[in-house]
């Protein structure tokens, strides 16, 4: 059966699916998409079987890296992401927090050397719920409420 | 066990196999002098941050070694002061040297100093963070004067909270099957992360603010200063400062074999009259600085395996 899409089906790009209402907004703003000139559609509180209430962001022409995936894990960790070719769903991605957390994530300690030089963050994840991180170089561990994504 | 061109950055990554192995060579540097060990060597010492024990302390065991030593005691001199990233000037120092100690104010970086360097980088500590090398030499203390590392009734006092070697020495010493009472005000008390890892490994401890209480059980007592540049609010150390001062009122409610440890520099937590009793080993443990940082430095350039 076909069902009606409240959000328009894009051509090629990219579909994040299953987003807790509340935080699509989160998503679009972590993601850094503004500046994107192909076609992104955001819907929020669309009725979903499995959640009640879900989000849904899709990107025209844009593939995300590594990096988007994984913030997305960090805040959305049940999020799918979709890549669409031609209409089809071409590969589902179930995002999953990696056991290293490289580049995204801030440390907390304002004396780390991360915070004072140009240096890329990396965390090693402790516990995936709730988040629990430990900074590699500084060695402060931080708790999910702690977490500032960059 | 090979240790050669290892970092030697943090005490978290050291098994008990490996800090008994140190201890091991750090014993044998002790009865053998080695004059030539390093003889084609050179230590770079950077302190970002003043120190005299521990950076006389490397420069005279790569010295007692036949190494050489370049490097500054303070970024005033060196080209921090015009604005040079570590990263950069790890680069330069590799061209240099054969081996990197570092200290300096900010945590995490001896491990960003140990990224950019091809060669072994050693933390001489790093903010209030990690100080191995100091941790190792505590340990070669407590086996040397107690002739054993297992199953100590330890007691750590003072600056808890903000004193690093009190944090290492605990995850070391966890390894040794020990008993711990950490003895400071509420304020300045043992983070809970250490707490919730002892709770989790099953080690014994309690928290206590009265040196009195516990003091009979001890067979090591571990003080620390209450450290004036670690406080974030100058009023909160006026608060601490004095807070314990250890005299000779303090021997009847002590073991006769109880040993008495400190980083130093002490201001005075620890009344000079201590010094010439048996209990005193502090000036022990600096000097075992020496044994510890010559293993470590034989060890890391592949010269000892």
């Amino acid at each position: 059966m076909k069902k009606e899409l409240t959000v328009s089906a894009i051509r090629n790009g990219t579909v994040i699916d299953h987003l807790p209402s509340n935080i699509t907004f989160k998503v679009v703003e972590i993601l850094d998409i503004s500046g994107i000139e192909s076609i992104i559609s955001v819907a929020t509180n669309l009725a979903s079987k499995k959640m009640g209430k879900k989000g849904i962001i899709k990107i025209g022409n844009k593939s995300l890296t590594k990096d988007e995936v994984d913030k997305i894990a960090l805040i959305a960790p049940d999020a799918t992401v979709n890549i669409i070719k031609d209409y089809e769903v071409r590969e589902k991605i179930k995002v999953a927090i990696p056991k290293i957390i490289m580049r995204i994530i801030k440390c907390s300690n304002p004396n780390c050397i991360t915070n004072n030089e140009k240096a890329a963050t990396k965390f090693s994840v402790l516990m995936k719920n709730p988040l629990k991180v430990k900074c590699s170089y500084c060695e402060r561990i931080m708790e999910e409420e702690d977490i500032v994504i960059l | 066990m090979d240790f050669k061109n290892r970092d030697i950055i943090s005490i978290n990554e050291f098994s008990k196999q490996e800090l008994l192995y140190i201890l091991k060579i750090a014993g044998l540097m002790e009865k053998k002098p080695n004059p030539n060990l390093l003889n084609d060597k050179i230590l770079a010492t950077l302190f970002y941050e003043p120190s005299t024990r521990t950076r006389l302390s490397f420069t005279s065991s790569m010295e007692q070694l036949g190494g050489k030593v370049i490097g500054f005691a303070s970024p005033g001199v060196s080209s921090v002061k015009k604005g040079e990233t570590l990263w950069d000037t790890m680069k330069m120092v590799d061209c240099y040297a054969d081996v990197t100690a570092i200290r300096h104010p900010l945590e995490g970086s001896a491990r960003l100093a140990a990224e950019a360097s091809s060669k072994p980088v050693i933390n001489a500590g790093d903010g209030a963070n990690q100080h191995p090398t100091q941790t190792m030499l505590d340990l070669f203390t407590i086996q040397k004067v107690k002739g054993k590392l297992e199953n100590l009734h330890i007691g750590l006092l003072g600056d808890l909270k903000y004193g690093r070697t009190v944090h290492s020495l605990t995850v070391a010493l966890s390894h040794f099957n020990p008993t711990f009472y950490f003895i400071a005000p509420e304020a300045l008390q043992m983070p809970k992360n250490y707490l919730d890892e002892l709770r989790e490994e099953g080690i014994p401890f309690s928290t206590e603010q009265d040196l009195l209480k516990v003091s009979k059980k001890l067979d090591v007592l571990y003080v620390t200063r209450i450290q004036k540049e670690r406080f974030p609010d100058p009023v909160e150390y006026e608060k601490y400062k004095g807070v314990y001062k250890l005299d000779m009122g303090l021997l009847p409610h002590i073991k006769k074999e109880l040993k008495i440890m400190h980083p130093l520099p002490r201001v005075d937590e620890i009344d000079t009259s201590i010094d010439e009793t048996r209990h005193a080993v502090y000036f022990e443990q600096a000097a075992n600085g020496i044994p510890v940082r010559k293993a470590l430095l034989a060890l890391v350039l592949g010269k000892i395996k």
